[in-house]
């Protein structure tokens, strides 16, 4: 489906597990860093590569966040808003992406450059507020930080 | 002090085998393999060394429940799916001194007869599982992990795989259902995973700052080990995650037992604003009870918290000041269970999204004179009720700020505001 490379990587994945369906969160992973996404066509090949039923490939993405069932923008900002990062000023950073960017939490920007979300704990909390930024933490944030670093992105 | 777990860290490329190695890295993993796996299991249990991952069970005892024998392959996990709020220690060690928790790993593997040991990665720690993929290629490399280690006859393998952004999969019976390739819901105990894990088969789960114990444990012993912290039963060196109004917030390493006030006003730099004083204090991650500020002249270590009814949990100390609304913090960690129940059992289910709605409604000044009831009855119909303790996480803050803090939920309902914020605004 994605080319030799990825089938071969594949039956590599699948060769670490006693049992080929323990490969499943993997593989999506795999998918998701070619795509940039988690596609129906790639859940149904996976499904038949690992022998499961294409629903339970698809109740497994719905499950877990992080796999993302549409495309993202260009670059996906994901914004801890747990405790920790709330007493550091998470919210006013939230309020900030969002009228910047002008879209809401959730959102993508019309031309597909900037996607936000909210996002529980990130395990970041001794350096809050912080945001992840595509596979990026981005730590230590203030308003000006936040706009100086996008600001260099094209 | 000496640092222990945190020794590496600070050195230059101290992720690297070499760098792991001149500081005395994987001498224990030699000692071990020249030693009986049950006399290793004895020295850990004999250590007093408990799980840091947030229930505080003793580890060698959870060793002594795997097979001696048999015919099944029997596993280790490596629970590296760090995720409770607060929590940001085993980050530390997975990307600053990665080799010391492989270590852990094989001394441990060893120790069970484990074929394998499978190290399950939260999803968003995308450059921690970097560090542990090329970690793992140099211990392979150099003769740590695989086949015939070190020429001792033992093979384990080690495997890296990344969880997807669901705090379940911290519990240890979600973490196995998730890397079996499924939803992680969590199962019914008994069968212990010792009895039935993965597979079937039987399987120890570990946290990472405990499995980095043990190599210190095999290289010094249980007698040195025991004389770190408060024996018997708050033994060892102890990682503590500080946030929220500090100066400095950030992992300080202690011996068991540190002081929560030496955490916060000398490591820690005392609170973020000086005209703002300790309010309230979560000592343990967001699941345990939180305490007042006139409670927090306590020792952070398991029995010290337990004797005035909160836990150490993972050690993830947060920090509020006086600004700071207690039911708008509550709300936002209730928002979190809500979010991260896996929707198996209906008590959590149903009970995390009411309790959240509640809090959200009182916050917004539209709480009713029974709300403050109705969050403890709820939080009651939800402890005990479910097959994982993610229902008892979400119950245990709600009602212990209730009960903390009932006059400022009461303040709340009465003038219909949030009058923390309202306070403030006339500073």
């Amino acid at each position: 489906m994605l080319g030799q490379e990825f089938e071969a990587k594949v039956d590599e994945i699948v060769s670490r597990y006693p049992e080929p369906k323990a490969a499943l969160l993997m593989l999506l992973w795999e998918v998701q860093e070619r795509k940039g996404w988690v596609d129906l066509e790639s859940e149904v090949w996976i499904a038949e590569r690992l022998g499961v039923s294409p629903a339970h490939v698809h109740g497994t993405v719905t499950f877990y966040t992080m796999y993302k069932q549409k495309p993202s923008g260009k670059y996906h900002i994901q914004v801890c808003t747990g405790l920790s990062c709330m007493l550091r000023g998470s919210d006013n950073l939230m309020d900030h992406l969002e009228k910047r960017l002008g879209i809401k939490e959730g959102e993508t920007t019309p031309d597909g450059k900037f996607s936000l979300i909210r996002v529980e704990c990130l395990g970041s909390c001794g350096t809050a507020p912080m945001f992840q930024l595509n596979d990026d933490y981005h730590e230590d944030l203030t308003l000006e930080k936040v706009d100086r670093l996008l600001d260099g992105l094209d | 002090m000496e640092r222990i777990l945190t020794r590496n860290i600070h050195k230059d490329d101290s992720q690297s085998v070499s760098v792991y190695e001149a500081g005395g890295g994987y001498q224990s993993l030699r000692k071990a393999l020249k030693m009986d796996p049950d006399n290793i299991q004895e020295e850990v249990k004999r250590s007093g060394l408990r799980g840091r991952g947030g229930a505080g069970f003793p580890m060698g005892v959870k060793f002594s429940f795997m097979p001696k024998d048999g015919d099944k392959p029997m596993y280790l996990i490596c629970n590296a799916d760090e995720s409770e709020p607060g929590t940001f220690k085993d980050r530390v060690i997975i990307e600053k001194d990665p080799h010391l928790m492989l270590e852990g790993c094989l001394i441990s593997s060893f120790a069970i007869r484990a074929r394998a040991c499978f190290i399950y990665i939260r999803g968003e720690y995308v450059h921690g599982a970097r560090v542990l993929e090329k970690a793992i290629q140099e211990a392979y490399d150099k003769g740590y992990a695989g086949k015939n280690i070190l020429g001792s006859g033992y093979d384990c393998e080690l495997v890296l795989h990344r969880g997807a952004g669901a705090y379940i999969c911290g519990e240890e019976t979600s973490l196995m259902t998730s890397l079996e390739g499924n939803r992680g819901y969590p199962r019914l105990k008994p069968p212990f995973p010792a009895q039935a894990g993965l597979w079937g088969r039987p399987t120890t789960i570990n946290n990472v700052e405990t499995l980095a114990n043990v190599p210190f444990i095999i290289d010094r012993g249980a007698d040195w080990y025991l004389t770190l912290g408060k024996p018997p039963n708050n033994t060892g060196p102890k990682l503590y995650c500080l946030s929220g109004h500090v100066k400095r917030p950030g992992v300080y390493e202690a011996p068991m037992g540190l002081p929560l006030k030496e955490l916060i006003y000398d490591l820690g730099g005392g609170m973020l604003h000086d005209d703002r004083p300790l309010k309230a204090v979560i000592p343990g991650g967001s699941s345990v009870p939180v305490l007042r500020a006139e409670q927090c002249d306590v020792d952070l270590d398991y029995d010290s918290l337990a004797a005035i009814g909160t836990m150490l949990g993972s050690a993830g100390v947060m920090v509020m000041d006086s600004s700071t609304c207690m039911v708008k913090a509550i709300e936002r960690i209730t928002r979190f269970y809500a979010h991260e129940s896996c929707g198996q059992c209906t008590p959590c289910r149903e009970g995390c999204g009411w309790l959240e709605k509640i809090l959200t409604r009182i916050e917004a000044g539209q709480g009713r004179q029974e709300d403050m009831g109705l969050l403890e009855n709820i939080a009651d119909n939800i402890q005990g009720q479910t097959i994982c303790p993610l229902g008892d996480a979400a119950a245990m803050p709600v009602r212990s700020f209730v009960q903390q803090f009932r006059s400022e939920f009461q303040e709340h309902v009465d003038s219909k505001t949030c009058t923390v914020a309202h306070a403030q605004a006339h500073d």
